[in-house]
């Protein structure tokens, strides 16, 4: 009787101690990390995706080059595209690979935008960007894979299963935007895609240093073919794409290893570097000197990225769905003020 | 793998489960597969030196006890025939076989560890004299330096020594004497523990006890606190002052002299803190390295105090052999019928100590710093023991003895002392240290101390805050430890109390501890992209 008396008398210590040293732990964790939505925005939109109803008919994999250079709004508005840009700061693309994994266990879209950007990075490249991509990714087989796969060799996996262990000592630099972002942070993106409003026009454009090897790594290649490999086994067409820029250059000998790849594999390439066609003028459509594209680039842009998706690939037209054209009216409304914002922000600075 | 990992942490939890789910009997087995899965996380090259080691001395301890055997089996079967003289010649024969054995096996293995540890030190005093003579220096050799084989050797060699004295038997289950050698939470910093120290701790089946494991894992905790609170923060603002002579001098060395002191305390007792509290975990009671040794008023009883069991090594493997062995005998006869009675009693101690010192030095490390340090320690050591009686007539004639303030005086006094004896591990050369010492009084730089510079050293306001309430809590901790156990006074308070105390000092190890990625992880995110 005495026996079984100490051993509840001991339980609930254990497991009251547990839940209150648990909760602690919680709240210190929501306190501390890093709230993407006020600080380094790049590191927000991963997450804002499953906020989004999965009924996407195309999404678009790849750095920063997709999510400051295509706007889904344009794309619904003129094309009836329903769409959603996974990206985040300088995307690797064993990450852009684990992202679509990610995103077909959730959904099937009708074709998927890769950025080959990425092709040019063998190895992971820093720890910030890597934690921009991965943070946000809800746990899952592919997100455990794409931490293994994109870690630093001073990165370790705890610290992203518990990320108290990464930011513990942000508590000498908290704000109050920590305390009140705590357990929700606010969108900063319209289905992926982060608003640019100002004009820095390209000049003194560098030209592209040689480079001792063009080949694309191995590694990249395994990761591409994994690629490709689920979009044939979930039926979605796969789409490489170099998006419209003036650097960081993008070399002839990439263009023509990436051509060969898609000529092989049967898959549509579109590189826009230097494509007239699509009518950009990098004195004024670029809010950094040509490397991405400010919001008046980008309407530009998916203009002729929707002609181009609905001539080449015959995606459908989704106006007619009463549900996503609701939906869509708001993230226009929603889209225009915060233009209209930006642009009084930049007027007044 | 270090105690400072995750990794170390899910090894333990592992281990731990294991080692409580199989029975008693294998517990043992357990800790051996353990110690060598951690001793081949640091590399599997490594295994060779830790099995010759092991196999060597384990080898040599059973030879010494079988011609023991074989000895008395002779003496017993030709009791009635062998002669008196006889059965001596015999015994001194066994006994020199049996110092052959010992000798080769602790040249064997201390030639090992001279050979990976001291090439290089050797070969860059060589260069030295051959650029003096412009010759061709030579190429430094590259060796591997095994995890702990400073401290697996000794600990080997004190047990063969022990087994020829016959202290103790020798351990017939090789595998049981490869635990005692890899014991994984003594294998990186010690303690250097004896045979009969650890032999019921590690051999026993275990049962979990509540108490043990919990007193277990507060240590640990306790020494995590030392070493990610105070350690690893108190180092950044150090190695700032330390790796630049040129502008940290002066007044600087005063603070360099109290932040090393800080920092090797709360490093090195905090890892201890760790070894023993992971001991304890599995029923294994290692002996205590440290016992308040800044509390000392000599330098004498810092020794007692500080790296108990290397002290301990010393004393009883070099210290007494050398004193009580024929040449020095001689020599002390010698000394008392020439020199007198009171200089001739103590040449021997004299020189008995400086190879303990020279030895002490050497084994720290392969610098001349480090030869410099021991033997400096030897000098103040000697001197204060010869001024003895003078203190004494002092103490007598002020009337100071058991006066607060003049204890205070001495404790302060002893920290200084040790603290600038160990400027000789901070910086570069002997001559460095020399000039950085000796340039304290004449930096004209004091106002460094109130003015704001040592803000710019690589610590923050808050750094010092937590530097400061750390330092102050390991003061308070070694305080009440005068009467007795930290955690047993704990225990002893109700439930609630243990509980906000403990998780208190958890999330103080979490939130405050010097860990990560650059430790500023804060800053990473937010300023580099």
């Amino acid at each position: 009787m005495k026996r079984r008396k100490i051993f509840w008398r001991r339980f609930f210590r254990v497991t009251v101690s547990g839940i209150v040293i648990c909760s602690m732990l919680f709240l210190l964790e929501r306190l501390l990390v890093p709230k993407y939505s006020v600080g380094t925005q790049d590191g927000a939109m991963i997450a804002e995706y499953y906020d989004d109803a999965p009924k996407h008919n195309l999404i678009i994999i790849g750095d920063s080059e997709m999510y400051e250079n295509i706007s889904p709004l344009v794309l619904w508005q003129n094309y009836g595209i329903n769409c959603y840009i996974r990206g985040s700061a300088q995307q690797l693309i064993w990450q852009s690979c684990y992202l679509l994994e990610d995103t077909l266990r959730h959904e099937t879209p009708e074709a998927v935008i890769i950025n080959i950007t990425s092709m040019q990075y063998a190895e992971p490249q820093k720890e910030s960007y890597n934690r921009m991509t991965l943070e946000g990714m809800r746990w899952s087989t592919s997100k455990v894979k794409a931490i293994f796969a994109s870690m630093t060799e001073e990165e370790s996996f705890w610290e992203y299963v518990f990320p108290l262990l990464r930011y513990h000592s942000r508590w000498n630099d908290l704000t109050e935007d920590d305390f009140r972002l705590m357990f929700s942070e606010e969108p900063v993106s319209l289905n992926g895609y982060m608003m640019q409003v100002g004009v820095k026009p390209a000049e003194n454009v560098p030209a592209g240093r040689p480079l001792a090897d063009y080949a694309f790594s191995d590694v990249c290649y395994e990761y591409l073919d994994k690629i490709t490999a689920l979009c044939k086994e979930y039926g979605v067409e796969l789409i490489l794409m170099k998006s419209p820029s003036v650097y960081p250059y993008w070399y002839d000998e990439w263009d023509a290893q990436i051509k060969e790849y898609a000529e092989k594999n049967q898959i549509k390439y579109l590189n826009c570097v230097n494509n007239e066609e699509i009518g950009l003028n990098f004195q004024t459509d670029t809010f950094d000197g040509g490397l991405h594209l400010n919001v008046g680039g980008a309407e530009i842009y998916s203009n002729f990225l929707g002609r181009w998706l609905q001539s080449e690939t015959g995606i459908s037209d989704l106006r007619g769905d009463s549900e996503l054209s609701h939906e869509w009216e708001q993230k226009a409304a929603d889209y225009d003020a915060k233009k209209s914002e930006k642009y009084r922000e930049l007027t007044d600075s | 793998m270090q105690f400072v990992s995750y990794s170390f942490l899910l090894f333990l939890a592992v281990v731990f489960v294991v080692y409580y789910l199989v029975p008693g009997r294998f517990q043992w087995m357990v800790l051996l597969a353990a110690s060598y899965v951690f001793y081949l996380f640091a590399g599997p090259k490594y295994l060779i030196y830790i099995m010759a080691t092991t196999l060597t001395t384990w080898l040599a301890a059973r030879q010494i006890d079988n011609l023991k055997a074989r000895q008395d089996l002779y003496l017993e079967e030709n009791k009635k025939s062998l002669s008196r003289e006889e059965k001596k010649l015999y015994k001194t024969a066994t006994k020199k076989k049996q110092r052959l054995v010992m000798l080769g096996a602790l040249l064997l293995n201390l030639g090992i560890l001279a050979v990976v540890k001291y090439t290089n030190f050797a070969i860059s005093n060589i260069n030295a004299v051959i650029n003096l003579a412009g010759g061709k220096p030579l190429g430094f050799v590259s060796l591997v330096l095994p995890l702990g084989i400073s401290f697996y050797t000794f600990r080997a060699l004190s047990y063969l020594i022990d087994v020829y004295r016959k202290t103790i038997p020798a351990e017939k289950n090789v595998f049981k004497f490869a635990l005692f050698v890899s014991f994984f939470p003594q294998l990186i910093q010690g303690p250097i523990s004896r045979f009969t120290q650890l032999e019921s701790g590690l051999f026993s089946p275990h049962r979990l006890s509540w108490k043990r494991v919990s007193f277990g894992l507060q240590r640990i905790l306790w020494g995590y606190m030392k070493k990610m609170v105070i350690a690893d923060r108190i180092v950044i603002g150090l190695n700032t002052m330390t790796g630049d002579t040129a502008t940290y001098a002066g007044a600087y060395v005063l603070v360099e002299v109290f932040f090393y002191a800080i920092q090797l305390y709360a490093d090195f007792s905090g890892g201890l803190d760790m070894a023993i509290g992971a001991g304890q975990i599995f029923g294994v009671t290692l002996p205590e390295n440290f016992e308040r040794p800044f509390f000392s008023k000599s330098i004498k009883e810092y020794w007692n105090r500080w790296h108990i069991t290397m002290g301990a090594w010393f004393t009883d493997y070099i210290f007494y052999p050398i004193s009580v062995c024929k040449p020095m005998l001689n020599l002390s006869k010698w000394s008392r019928s020439h020199l007198g009675p009171v200089l001739g009693r103590r040449l021997s101690v004299y020189l008995s100590s400086f190879a303990v010192w020279l030895a002490t030095g050497v084994w720290h490390g392969a610098s001349w710093n480090f030869v410099f340090w021991g033997l400096s320690n030897y000098l103040v050591i000697m001197i204060s023991q010869e001024l003895e009686p003078l203190y004494r007539r002092f103490h007598q004639k002020f009337d100071v003895n058991g006066n607060l303030l003049y204890k205070i005086f001495q404790v302060a006094r002893t920290f200084l002392l040790m603290g600038f004896l160990r400027m000789y591990d901070c910086f570069d050369s002997v001559l460095t240290t020399w000039r950085m010492v000796a340039g304290v009084p004449f930096g004209g730089n004091w106002n460094i101390l109130w003015n704001g510079s040592l803000m710019q050293i690589g610590l923050t306001a808050a750094d010092y805050v937590i530097l400061g309430a750390g330092i102050l809590l390991m003061f308070l901790v070694s305080m009440s430890q005068r009467s007795g156990s930290v955690r047993e006074k704990i225990h002893a308070k109700p439930y609630a109390v243990r509980f906000v105390i403990w998780t208190a000092l958890f999330m103080v190890v979490l939130l405050t501890g010097a860990y990560g990625i650059g430790y500023d992880a804060s800053n990473f995110i937010y300023n580099q992209f």
